[in-house]
């Protein structure tokens, strides 16, 4: 993004965990409000990635493992002849995603847990930092009406 | 697809040299083909997780099909951009001018913000600045509010509200339709405000604006607030305080019930069809002021509805269920999720034949309805014995039209209030005769 930029900019999506970097913005006069909205971003922003890169990454490698265990037990190769990675059809893929998700469940209700609080956290401090930034406008116009 | 053919066909300039026009045009139906079997695969991925979510913040199972498809405008776009590269391009020899075309058309592409082979990756690989451009509002809002969706909701209230055996009341439908609208934005904005990086991580919801950026959570929120509470309100004081309050409970059920459960239980698809029956019972309170025999029975038939079509929807997106955290019963219990949708495929015969015992309807209903009925328990049958994905499609796409095909063979066969009135009331006045407005 631009040095002169006074915006955020949101990036294409993160190769692992499919979300939107966003670049903030620091304004030079941050008040001690806005720096707090920025910092929940941030770290919000920065659990989202890890969570979903490290999930992600866990799917594709248990994908990999088990479509190859698979194979093996049926006797085939990871590619065939033509040099094409061999796949299970849907209805053989299904138990792996069973599986996965009940894995993976408790980890989601965590996660779940601390997305809507983090989420309704931030919305809050965006809603405060609306407020204030409008009333100091208000302010502002008022006293220019006056002079 | 249709859309896309059609599109190709129009503007074909003149070209000079043959080969160089042989080129462009297979340029241009390669591009389409590619795009149009894009379409597809997007089509078939998204109708699910939006219906999934059975979300429907009141009945979602109708939108699937033209849910989400953000890329037929950039399409025309593009395809309109290319037109005007063909006619600069003129004479000179072969080679040359095959040259220039190459080149144009490269730039013509790069100044497109999308190509419509692999839609969105040029547009997705660049950083966008995140501040709310005014002009696009409209349409980031249309995506917010699921629009489409929305239009198919407020569709089965006027159903709802049309099969109700009062005299039509024009003001009082527009009203009905107006808030169960209002309220069904305000429902679907909040779904999508709290699924963020879960539609991120979906290949059918991941161009939402919220996990664009295109707008921020509060605007998002504010949004929500602003449609839902006139909604709400145009409904308790503009209608009747009872559809008021079924339209609060089910956006309430919608957002704080079926969006949160997705992630707990397989329990949200049942919660999901409840939030599909109640807009058509919001109709029939709207027109009659009670929840009579007849609006349970409409609720139940779009409850029932649900199953066959959300279940075979689900069916193809397991993968990205799995992946995503999402407890659907096509992934955890599929034995279930087959069972469930032709049960319920069969239930709808038996709400059909009880349309005529409730006064609804004549007995004309529920046998003109029964050959599609019959069907699509046929392919629920079929779903449930093949387990795999050319029978859920088929099962879903029949769904589809089924919907809106039994609300209008309903509709055509509503018992008119002239004839319950004859049936033994005491006959009422002139004037109320003169009143009954029978729809188109």
């Amino acid at each position: 993004p631009p040095a002169h930029s006074h915006s955020d900019w949101i990036g294409p999506p993160d190769k692992h965990s499919n979300l939107r970097p966003v670049i903030f913005y620091v304004p030079p006069e941050e008040s001690a409000l806005e720096r707090r909205l920025r910092e929940a971003r941030q770290e919000a922003q920065a659990s989202n990635q890890r969570f979903w890169a490290r999930h992600n990454r866990a799917f594709r490698q248990e994908k990999e493992e088990f479509i190859y265990s698979r194979l093996k037990a049926k006797g085939l190769e990871m590619r065939d002849e033509s040099g094409q990675k061999a796949t299970l059809n849907a209805e053989e893929m299904a138990d792996f995603y069973k599986d996965f998700l009940s894995k993976n469940f408790k980890k989601h209700l965590q996660y779940n847990r601390d997305w809507y609080k983090r989420n309704f956290r931030i919305t809050f401090l965006m809603g405060q930092v609306a407020l204030v930034r409008a009333l100091r406008w208000l302010r502002w116009r008022k006293k220019n009406v006056e002079q | 697809g249709l859309f896309v053919w059609r599109l190709r066909s129009t503007g074909e300039p003149q070209m000079a040299c043959r080969f160089v026009h042989l080129y462009h045009v297979a340029n241009n139906r390669l591009i389409t083909f590619q795009y149009f079997n894009f379409l597809k695969r997007m089509y078939v991925t998204q109708c699910n997780k939006d219906l999934s979510q059975q979300a429907k913040p009141k009945s979602d199972s109708i939108v699937s099909p033209f849910h989400e498809l953000p890329q037929l405008d950039q399409e025309k776009k593009v395809v309109h951009k290319i037109s005007p590269v063909s006619p600069v391009h003129q004479s000179g020899s072969e080679t040359s001018s095959r040259n220039e075309l190459r080149e144009m058309k490269s730039a013509a592409e790069t100044e497109d913000s999308v190509v419509p082979v692999g839609a969105e990756s040029k547009e997705d690989r660049q950083w966008k600045e995140m501040k709310l451009q005014l002009d696009d509002l409209p349409g980031i809002l249309a995506r917010l509010s699921k629009i489409k969706l929305t239009a198919l909701v407020v569709s089965t209230t006027s159903a709802g509200f049309a099969m109700a055996p009062v005299p039509f009341e024009l003001a009082c439908f527009l009203l009905a339709s107006l808030g169960t609208g209002l309220a069904s934005c305000a429902a679907n904005s909040i779904n999508q405000f709290f699924e963020v990086p879960f539609d991120s991580n979906m290949n059918r919801t991941k161009n939402r604006p919220l996990v664009r950026g295109q707008i921020s959570p509060l605007l998002a929120v504010c949004f929500a607030a602003s449609c839902g509470i006139p909604g709400i309100a145009l409904l308790t004081l503009g209608v009747n305080p009872l559809t008021g309050a079924l339209g609060a409970f089910n956006i309430f059920l919608y957002t704080c019930c079926y969006t949160p459960l997705k992630r707990m239980s397989i329990a949200n698809t049942w919660v999901g069809a409840v939030v599909g029956a109640i807009p058509p019972m919001m109709g029939w309170t709207a027109a009659t002021g009670s929840l009579d025999a007849g609006a349970l029975l409409l609720g139940g038939i779009l409850y029932s509805w649900q199953f066959p079509h959300f279940n075979a929807l689900s069916w193809g997106l397991r993968e990205d269920y799995s992946r995503g955290g999402y407890c659907m019963m096509s992934v955890t219990h599929p034995g279930l999720c087959r069972r469930v949708a032709l049960r319920h495929c069969v239930a709808l015969i038996g709400l059909s034949a009880l349309a005529p015992v409730l006064g609804i309807t004549t007995w004309t209903f529920p046998v003109i309805s029964l050959p599609i009925n019959l069907y699509i328990s046929y392919l629920g049958f079929r779903f449930y014995r093949d387990a795999d994905r050319s029978s859920s499609r088929r099962l879903f796409f029949c769904s589809l039209w089924h919907l809106p095909m039994l609300l209008l063979v309903m509709f055509t066969c509503k018992k008119s209030v002239l004839e319950k009135e004859d049936e033994g009331n005491l006959p009422r006045g002139g004037h109320e005769t003169a009143v009954e407005m029978r729809l188109p």
